[in-house]
């Protein structure tokens, strides 16, 4: 559906987008993610054709993005960044406007209007004008635009940012119902937007990919592994010696959380070996031990980890190089 | 087609939302009153010089108001970004907003009609319609010249404080000062460079005269500054 090859931009002397390639498939949600300035703005503009690239090129629904622009544009809709709006409009005339500039007939305007009222929540507001309305109401209108003349691609840049957090639960959800008919590419600095909506995510930083994958994917190639989370009162150093002797335990690693220590509790993070469930072992040892268990659980470990990782890998490279 | 005329409806009816609109209107058509009253005066030829003369110097610090917005918003705001990821090329947006607010300033000629009718009233024999038709074929000429720069001005910048500015300085330049030069100057290279500018030329039709070199002139410059504006959209893609 999406296809990038070698997408470069430069700006001046700045080198925002350094050869991205990647494909998107037709119905797929993909995430975008980076921390600010990594080159996601500027590639998703290129893709909507609003600035055209250095070098490389890429094709969206089967168009090329620099030949045939206006077939591309056709067939995309999209959500720029911060959302900007013609704010003495009303909402209803605005949607007019816009699908009459997509060239939609009237009696197809009509009715695709009413569908992205509906869909967007936008219906109480159709006569309002959107100077008055809340963030949220305008991000909404926004994205109402963009589902307008229902096009095959859907970009995104940062859709959530500047919502409160019962909107961006409704916007997640929604995005989420759009993939599966269009072809969703979203941006985002914030990682469990990614985790919460995207099918795949394409990690950015200083205008390279750096990773891309599933979000399972990306926390398995870096190894972040789960690991259980045992608090229980004890000796610290028996502890480690005789959980690590668990079949199936890789490491232990006492962490000393504050409260835990005033009443001798000690808190044991365990690493598994792959394919190894220890949560029952390691519950069966500390009782035999007859160290009094306050906790034993399951933590997932989150893309969180795995982009402080990769940003700050990426940052010391360059020190390194300078 | 239909989008530049989309977009021209919008640009339209949005000037109808700004208070700077009403201002702009309230002032000219004040101003117009005024100039009126020189003209309609007992033993005066039943014409409109006077007003029409001097509605130029109120066009030069009226436009500005009205053409500033017109693509330094659309940049400070973003809704460029919007506008030009729809499939529609530059030409249609420039010209969609060109038209837009050339038609907001047929709308503020409209009302200075009536004059025309008071005169006919009280004109002995009759009114001399010739010189007032060619009066506003003239300053519509004119409004659009006016509005192309301010067009222009208002690509350049994302304020539009700086475009109103720039816009009245062109004007002020391209206007006002030859008009000075050819009443005071000596020199007549000076006086024949002045004779070229907009107010000699806009001075023939108030007086009448339709001359086909001066309504190609305003025709062309007009089309000369709409090129230079769409250029300017498009010089993003050069960056």
């Amino acid at each position: 559906m999406i296809s990038v090859r070698d997408l470069t931009k430069v700006y001046g002397q700045t080198l925002a987008v350094d050869h991205i390639s990647f494909d998107v498939d037709k119905g797929q949600i993909v995430g975008f993610l980076g921390p600010n300035g990594a080159g996601k703005s500027t590639t998703l503009k290129m893709l909507t054709c609003y600035l055209p690239p250095t070098s490389g090129g890429a094709t969206v629904n089967g168009f090329d993005i620099f030949h045939q622009s206006e077939q591309v544009r056709q067939n995309l809709g999209y959500l720029p960044e911060n959302v900007p709006l013609y704010t003495e409009m009303k909402v209803g005339e605005y949607l007019d406007f816009r699908g009459r500039l997509r060239g939609l007939p009237r009696i197809e305007r009509r009715k695709q209007m009413d569908y992205v009222l509906e869909r967007c929540w936008l219906t109480k507001v159709e006569h309002k004008t959107i100077g008055h309305l809340s963030k949220g109401y305008r991000q909404r209108v926004g994205l109402a635009d963009a589902l307008l003349h229902n096009p095959a691609v859907l970009i995104m840049d940062e859709p959530t940012v500047g919502l409160d957090p019962t909107q961006i639960r409704e916007t997640r959800k929604l995005i989420k119902e759009l993939g599966g008919q269009h072809t969703v590419i979203l941006s985002t600095h914030i990682l469990p937007e990614v985790e919460a909506s995207c099918d795949r995510a394409i990690v950015i930083a200083s205008g390279r990919i750096v990773a891309q994958g599933s979000p399972e994917e990306l926390r398995a190639s870096r190894r972040l592994t789960a690991r259980v989370l045992v608090e229980c009162r004890g000796p610290k150093a028996e502890i480690s010696t005789v959980l690590g002797r668990v079949s199936g335990v890789s490491n232990v690693e006492i962490l000393n959380g504050q409260l835990a220590e005033e009443k001798n509790y000690v808190t044991a993070a365990i690493r598994a070996k792959d394919g190894y469930d220890i949560r029952e072992e390691v519950a069966r040892t500390v009782i035999q031990h007859g160290w009094p268990l306050r906790e034993i659980r399951l933590e997932h470990a989150t893309l969180e980890e795995f982009f402080v990782q990769v940003t700050a890998s990426q940052a010391m490279a360059r020190t390194a190089a300078e | 087609m239909n989008r530049v005329t989309t977009i021209a409806r919008r640009e339209l009816l949005s000037y109808f939302c700004l208070p700077i609109a009403y201002v702009a209107m309230t002032v000219f058509l004040l101003a117009c009153g005024f100039l009126f009253w020189d003209d309609f005066q007992p033993g005066k030829i039943a014409g409109m010089r006077n007003l029409f003369d001097w509605m130029v110097w109120l066009l030069v610090s009226i436009v500005p108001l009205l053409s500033m917005g017109l693509l330094a918003q659309e940049w400070a705001t973003g809704t460029i970004e919007t506008m030009m990821t729809a499939p529609l090329g530059e030409t249609e947006v420039v010209l969609g907003k060109f038209f837009g607010s050339f038609f907001f300033f047929l709308a503020l000629l409209i009302p200075t009609l009536f004059y025309v009718s008071v005169l006919s009233l009280f004109a002995v024999p009759t009114i001399d319609i010739g010189p007032i038709a060619s009066g506003y074929l003239g300053i519509i000429l004119v409004g659009g010249l006016f509005i192309a720069i301010g067009l222009f001005c208002s690509s350049l910048t994302r304020s539009q404080v700086v475009a109103a500015v720039a816009t009245a300085a062109v004007l002020f330049l391209i206007t006002i000062v030859p008009w000075w030069i050819s009443g005071t100057s000596t020199s007549a290279i000076l006086t024949e460079i002045s004779n070229q500018a907009v107010f000699k030329r806009y001075t023939d039709f108030s007086r009448g005269v339709i001359d086909t070199g001066n309504v190609v002139f305003f025709v062309l410059t007009t089309a000369v500054f709409l090129f230079l504006t769409i250029k300017v959209l498009e010089s993003r893609r050069w960056k």
